[in-house]
């Protein structure tokens, strides 16, 4: 398939290095302020060595990726909250052009998912957003395969950064602004880290699992999540939990029509107990039991490895 | 992934003990045997039940799926179970608060949780590091009455919010 990226990040770059791979051909590649296109697909080496040495990916404006040839929009421009722009507008662009779109910017689905499936519906082209929750885990696929009506609750931890902080913490016994900062120096925690850290990039991924699970019933938005983070927990309280075998993880949960993000205490042997920058999740199923699925939540070549995923759904439904 | 961890919570077991040696250690094997983690033993000695017995009160965990196999060794023993699992207090709570503590009164702050949640504080544990002035944990172990753990962690959060406290809650439902 023929694919045009917009964003070139972490996420952006790997999808189109990774993209030959997957037997598709990237014919577009813009950033915030330009754009790199070629109907027979553009040189992904050149265009992410341009961007390196001349910070953008190319020549031309970045509506020309927009309006360029492809099957599928490839979303990863950052998050962002309230009207999700710029990325709605790309979506939309895309949708009315009957072209399919595969999401990993988190924003439009969680904040306006009613107006992103009446657009889908309006369209030929099909929306898809497996890489908006978890990376590389599949864990909208996993509900949609289950049946929504078939998954009781979800739960899990959805934001590495603050379990990278938490699982530290506990393990070395070291104060939150210590492990912060080490954080920030291996690249796991961004210079404001208050996305994570205040526990917002998980509450939007369990919007948007809540979405999927409503299956339009009922439309969720930040709005409706109780988000409480992990910024500034004392060192003791972790003392205290491990002296209890018991240790704190930043939990996201989805049942019964509420949408939870806090730290809360976990068995140290817990499953939910993940260490380091790992993702878990928990489906709570009606005749199966419980499930965990886990693995690595964030990066470039994780989560362009779900949009691969959603790219070959495509069409499937 | 093993699934023994889930669902375990404490339960208390008045037991009826005939008064010869070796009883109550008789008493506490099937507890053992089964996976469970023995709490407390509470032996009244002193006492004697209407029927001549030793009255024993046993605070065990395990989940419901083991402390039913308990429940039933026990009495296969032919050990006198008067009360299983019913009891009052049959769900324990884990928190830990975070927060200036010190400063605004921690035994006030526990007596007020004991005395508007309905639930005993079992356990208690503090960690100051920065003295009394600054910010400090507590663990606590709460006793409450079985199906009220909602209403319990509710009226937890609505003191510790009068006093500015965090309140890190155990995950309901989850593996805690």
């Amino acid at each position: 398939m023929k694919l045009a990226v917009v964003g070139a990040g972490a996420v952006g770059s790997s999808v189109v290095e990774l993209a030959g791979e997957y037997g598709h051909t990237v014919t577009a590649l813009a950033d915030s302020r330009s754009a790199a296109v070629d109907a027979d697909g553009i040189d992904p080496a050149a265009v992410l060595e341009h961007k390196r040495t001349e910070g953008v990916v190319g020549a031309e404006d970045k509506t020309a990726a927009l309006e360029a040839e492809y099957d599928v929009l490839v979303e990863v421009t950052p998050t962002t909250l309230g009207d999700a722009e710029p990325g709605f507008g790309h979506v939309q662009t895309a949708l009315e052009r009957d072209r399919n779109v595969v999401l990993a910017n988190k924003g439009p689905v969680a904040e306006r998912y009613g107006e992103l499936q009446d657009l889908a519906a309006a369209s030929d082209g099909e929306i898809r957003f497996e890489a908006t929750v978890g990376g590389a885990i599949p864990i909208l696929s996993t509900i949609t395969d289950f049946d929504a009506k078939h998954i009781t609750a979800v739960r899990g931890v959805l934001n590495g950064t603050a379990n990278f902080i938490l699982s530290r913490m506990a393990a070395e016994g070291l104060g939150y602004e210590h492990v912060l900062a080490e954080a920030q120096d291996l690249g796991v925690a961004e210079a404001d880290p208050s996305f994570d850290v205040e526990g917002t990039d998980a509450a939007l991924k369990c919007v948007i699992i809540a979405n999927v699970l409503a299956e339009g019933e009922r439309e969720y938005t930040l709005d409706d999540a109780t988000v409480e983070g992990i910024h500034e927990l004392p060192a003791s309280a972790l003392e205290l939990a491990k002296a209890d075998d018991r240790t704190i993880r930043l939990i996201g949960e989805v049942s019964s029509e509420t949408v939870r993000v806090s730290p809360r205490l976990v068995p140290a042997d817990s499953a939910l107990a993940v260490t380091g920058t790992r993702n878990i999740v928990q489906l709570e199923t009606t005749h199966a039991g419980r499930l965990n699925i886990s693995g690595r939540g964030a990066g470039g070549p994780e989560t362009a490895s779900a949009i691969f995923a959603d790219i070959g759904r495509l069409g499937s439904r | 992934m093993s699934d023994s961890t889930d669902g375990v919570r404490a339960y208390t077991v008045r037991l009826e003990l005939v008064d010869r040696p070796g009883e109550l250690l008789r008493a506490l094997e099937p507890i053992a045997n089964q996976g469970g983690n023995l709490l407390s033993i509470f032996h009244e000695r002193g006492n004697l039940t209407p029927r001549g017995h030793i009255p024993v009160e046993v605070d065990l965990e395990a989940n419901t799926e083991q402390f039913d196999e308990i429940v039933s060794a026990l009495r296969e023993e032919g050990i006198n179970v008067i009360q299983a699992g019913a009891e009052r207090y049959s769900e324990e709570i884990v928190i830990i608060l975070v927060g200036h503590l010190v400063d605004t009164d921690l035994s006030h702050t526990l007596s007020r949780l004991q005395e508007e949640t309905g639930s005993t504080v079992r356990d208690f544990s503090l960690s100051a590091p920065e003295g009394d002035s600054g910010e400090s944990s507590a663990r606590l172990r709460l006793a409450t009455q079985s199906g009220q753990v909602e209403d319990v962690l509710g009226t937890v959060r609505d003191v510790a919010g009068e006093k500015d406290l965090r309140v890190v809650e155990p995950l309901a439902g989850g593996e805690a």
